[in-house]
């Protein structure tokens, strides 16, 4: 490959640092990650220079965050910036490593918030949300209710 | 460290000033506070500028050049929502450490019609993860906050409408508040949603504004005025690791450890204060707050407000100004203006929303980040 096509290349980026773009992807697919302080256990999204909890440096621990969680809080935001479709359900998904996640989440009824969306499971995919400036495909992590739960 | 008394207090009327500029405002607030305190520039010793949106432009010194270029030092600071509490409070420090007798605290901020805060800077803005990957604007993380106490305790959207009917309607009688209209309930659940539970009114409003308090030590307000307000405590945090911040932010832990240390350093407690002035920019955050300066026990908040325990003739009156929902917010000027508010009522000097025989008050202001700031004024 000559140094011209490589700068040409379209490349798959993700919205956000802590989620993972395998090389195979879309037949691997994307994954949130996150770093364990080796000291005291916590769990943050991506990386790590030390941990907020107990001050250690590290070494830290790369894990790959489940795909499924729950829904701890939620709003559903309706006056939002220009060019998004709005109303939408911005919530907190707690994941089973002790993280949480800011996500959007699909397959509720944004005009119809109840309490009974607390705990709700939800699970991630990946979609191809916006091209940026140098054309990349830019992706993001989604969340939708898992049926029947 | 000194006892400290606030002097001169004064704000202006909170609203949108097209045709004035920041430094204009600020000074008209400034030389209110010195008028007040009977002094001018020249006996100010250091200043505090707390301004927001140009925390790159020497807000303090273009505001000396325009009240009296004296050549004192000047500090400018910035601290999100919590700018001019943060000012106030390095004002209150110079003088409590006895390096200076005297100080003036300035808070500012020219927003006009920003409406909801945003902005990507350099960033490529497709990279914006809003509305995407969940919401960092500020109506959303409110949403989500008082959501947090729906879930913990069952509090209904109608409850916090209910703040916002109260505030509206302590509103009418603050001449210094950016709108003054009451709005009932019905009025309140039926207005268009911002980000549920917050509708409409229960947001407040960006604006333009200025406060500003001349701080002295006892034996200089005790030379200048027969009314001094004393700073019981001073207080301000950031917060603590918890487990789900910054992801979603936590507004309660760093307000109750302010409340805590705050209390103990004034040796007075909840049950002793007469008013509150609190950060109500959302009316889901005036009732989280109410459980974290232990107005209330846990759970309790929503039985505070539909009992009305709060309006002004209630046992612990919050936010008798109308709070940040109708008195505006104009960020670097929120701080200063809600101690000023609590310096009127101890003074006796707040008109038609009096708080009758006002002895002990409470300022509490959060910037999203986030710095709490607590003062304990009283006689």
């Amino acid at each position: 490959m000559t140094q011209e096509q490589v700068a040409t290349e379209k490349k798959i980026k993700p919205l956000v640092p802590f989620l993972k773009i395998p090389d195979k992807y879309p037949d691997e697919p994307a994954y949130l990650w996150g770093s364990k302080c080796k000291s005291c256990g916590t769990v943050y999204l991506g990386s790590r220079i030390a941990c907020a909890k107990c001050a250690s440096t590290g070494p830290f621990e790369e894990v790959r965050l489940s795909d499924e969680g729950e829904i701890y809080v939620f709003s559903v935001v309706h006056q939002t910036v220009p060019g998004l479709e709005a109303p939408y359900v911005a919530a907190i998904i707690d994941l089973a490593e002790g993280v949480a996640v800011r996500a959007n989440v699909y397959g509720l009824d944004p005009l119809n918030p109840s309490p009974q969306w607390f705990g709700k499971k939800v699970k991630m995919y990946t979609e191809k949300i916006r091209v940026d400036r140098e054309g990349n495909d830019v992706i993001a992590a989604k969340f939708k209710v898992v049926d029947g739960k | 460290m000194r006892d400290v008394a606030i002097v001169g207090a004064n704000m202006i009327k909170f609203g949108r000033y097209p045709d004035k500029d920041l430094v204009q405002l600020a000074s008209e607030a400034a030389i209110g506070a010195l008028k007040d305190a009977g002094i001018t520039m020249n006996e100010v010793q250091m200043v505090v500028s707390g301004n927001l949106y140009q925390a790159n432009a020497m807000v303090g010194q273009r505001i000396m050049k325009e009240i009296g270029a004296t050549g004192v030092p000047v500090v400018n600071v910035a601290n999100a929502c919590a700018t001019g509490s943060t000012a106030f409070r390095e004002a209150y420090l110079a003088v409590a450490s006895g390096a200076y007798d005297i100080a003036l605290a300035i808070g500012s901020e020219q927003m006009g019609k920003m409406g909801l805060l945003t902005g990507f800077g350099d960033r490529d803005p497709s990279y914006s993860s809003e509305g995407v990957m969940g919401t960092g604007l500020m109506p959303g993380v409110f949403g989500q906050t008082g959501v947090e106490h729906m879930r913990k305790y069952g509090t209904t959207a109608e409850q916090f409408a209910k703040i916002a009917v109260k505030n509206h309607k302590h509103s009418v009688h603050n001449p210094y508040a950016q709108y003054q209209v009451e709005t009932p309930l019905e009025d309140v659940i039926n207005a268009r949603v911002i980000a549920w539970p917050n509708t409409l009114y229960m947001c407040c409003p960006t604006g333009d504004g200025a406060a500003a308090a001349v701080l002295m030590s006892a034996e200089k307000a005790r030379q200048y005025t027969k009314q001094p307000v004393w700073v019981a405590a001073s207080v301000l945090t950031s917060d603590p690791w918890t487990q789900r911040n910054p992801i979603m932010f936590d507004v309660n832990t760093l307000t109750r450890n302010a409340a805590e240390e705050a209390y103990e350093k004034a040796g007075i407690g909840p049950e002793d204060l007469s008013m509150v002035e609190l950060h109500d920019c959302f009316a889901t955050a005036e009732l989280v707050h109410y459980e974290n300066l232990m107005l209330c026990g846990e759970g309790e908040a929503g039985r505070l407000i539909d009992e009305g325990e709060t309006y002004v003739g209630g046992r612990i009156p919050v936010n008798a100004s109308g709070g940040l929902l109708s008195k505006g917010h104009p960020l670097g000027a929120t701080g200063v203006a809600n101690i000023v508010e609590v310096a009127w009522h101890l003074r006796g000097q707040a008109g038609g929303r009096q708080v009758e025989g006002a002895k002990v008050g409470l300022a509490h202001v959060i910037g999203l980040g986030s710095a709490c700031t607590i003062h304990i004024l009283k006689k």
